[in-house]
């Protein structure tokens, strides 16, 4: 303490709390940049504590001492608190625990219908465009006012002509034919599928309009058929299981 | 649980870790332990008996309250207790709102106070070493800690420089530090 012996006499004081004015606050300034001041410090309340021992006198009544414990059940700490605390206390805490985690968990799956909903409707929506441009190209191709012109090298005389267009995986067949002759009222041309191997399959039979064209649209086939050709023949009306000679159109795929 | 030990065969330290988890017997034994000392002091400041004990009730109930204010770089806790006490007290004396919280008080004292025979012989040894003090030098350490008295006022009162004054009282608490060095 030699190098704060000014502040040595005033330390004791100020341990004692009677410390005043301007004395106080230079004090408490120099304290807190001073750590060998502040361990004397420490000492100095050691001192004055055994300042209390030096005081004579009557012991404390005995009402002091059930006054305490009173005070001590009246007030419980939370130390207490929480060791006595049943476990049905927790119970309420619980239910809410579990009542936000279900919440929670309802707010996620309608999140994902939502989300669901929302991708099954565009979906839809671009189903319903592709259907719609379906609808309008095969009411282009099969429209009974429909202009059908089939162009040949000029001055060639019109001929008879089929277009079969065939999709093996969805069993799929679309025939357009132009120019056919006009047949009697009891027949009617019958398109044929030609596998690769097996009978010839019979893929609708039609009716050309006044100006000889004709259109067979999704008739019903095996399925998975390979196709090797496509053929028409003359057959009764009503059509037939197996072909009639002779064969009046035929064609290659490509 | 502890309180149900002789007194005195269990440490300060054990009492306060029985009182953390809420055991009302270990608090007992404290105030059984340290009641004494801190009436003696508040009654000594108050003169009145009403008064040191609600001084006695309001240092056990903080200690009760938070026994975590307290831990053992505070110092031991019967030296810890009677600062908390005597503050207080002096606190009530002078009618002014309590200037030091528990929590503030670091303190470094040699004599350990928990057992019975250490805490008369300590007492024994304090009132020895203020009695062999000069009367001046035991009268301003008095004043200053017993009544809280600024050395200003205990230099109008004793008609002391002040200077004198503040060299009685400090060297008064060396002369006890040094009785238990």
């Amino acid at each position: 303490m030699s190098t704060h012996e000014q502040f040595a006499d005033d330390l004791a004081l100020y341990a004692l709390g009677v410390l005043e004015g301007e004395g106080r606050s230079a004090m408490e300034g120099h304290l807190r940049e001073c750590p060998a001041c502040s361990t004397e410090l420490q000492r100095l309340r050691g001192d004055m504590s055994l300042m209390a021992l030096s005081a004579l006198g009557p012991k404390p009544p005995q009402r002091s001492r059930q006054r305490l414990l009173d005070a001590m059940a009246r007030e419980p700490r939370q130390a207490q608190a929480l060791r006595t605390r049943h476990w049905w206390s927790f119970v309420p805490w619980l239910a809410a625990a579990t009542l936000a985690i279900i919440a929670v968990g309802f707010w996620l799956q309608n999140r994902n219908l939502r989300e669901s909903i929302a991708r099954l409707e565009n979906q839809a929506a671009q189903q319903q465009a592709q259907l719609q441009r379906a609808r309008e190209v095969v009411e282009t191709l099969t429209a009974s006012d429909a202009l059908r012109i089939t162009v040949v090298a000029a001055n060639a005389p019109p001929q008879p002509q089929g277009k079969a267009i065939y999709v093996r995986d969805r069993s799929s067949l679309i025939f357009l034919a132009s120019n056919m002759p006009k047949l009697p009222p009891e027949k009617a041309y019958e398109l044929w599928l030609i596998p690769t191997s097996g009978a010839p399959i019979p893929a609708g039979v039609f009716k050309p309009d006044a100006r000889g064209s004709a259109q067979v649209i999704e008739p019903p086939l095996p399925a998975g058929v390979e196709a090797k050709t496509f053929a028409i023949t003359i057959e009764p009306e009503q059509g037939s299981s197996t072909p009639t000679m002779p064969v009046v159109m035929v064609g290659a795929g490509g | 649980m502890l309180s149900e030990l002789p007194t005195g065969a269990v440490g300060d330290t054990a009492l306060l870790s029985a009182v953390r988890s809420g055991d009302q017997g270990a608090m007992a034994s404290l105030y059984d332990r340290y009641s004494g000392i801190i009436y003696a002091v508040a009654l000594r400041v108050l003169r009145d008996t009403g008064a040191a004990e609600d001084i006695l009730q309001e240092v056990f109930m903080q200690l009760w309250r938070n026994p975590a204010l307290f831990d053992a770089s505070r110092g031991n806790l019967a030296a810890w207790l009677a600062v908390i006490a005597r503050n207080r007290s002096i606190d009530a004396l002078r009618k002014r709102h309590p200037e030091s919280d528990l929590e503030d008080c670091i303190l470094s004292v040699e004599p350990d106070l928990a057992g019975d025979a250490e805490r008369s012989r300590a007492m024994e040894r304090v009132r020895g070493v203020m009695g062999e003090m000069p009367s001046p030098q035991r009268s301003a350490l008095e004043m200053a800690y017993f009544e809280g008295m600024s050395h200003t006022e205990i230099a109008q009162k004793t008609g002391e420089p002040l200077g004198t004054v503040k060299t009685r009282i400090r060297a008064g608490l060396l002369a006890l530090r040094k009785a238990f060095a």
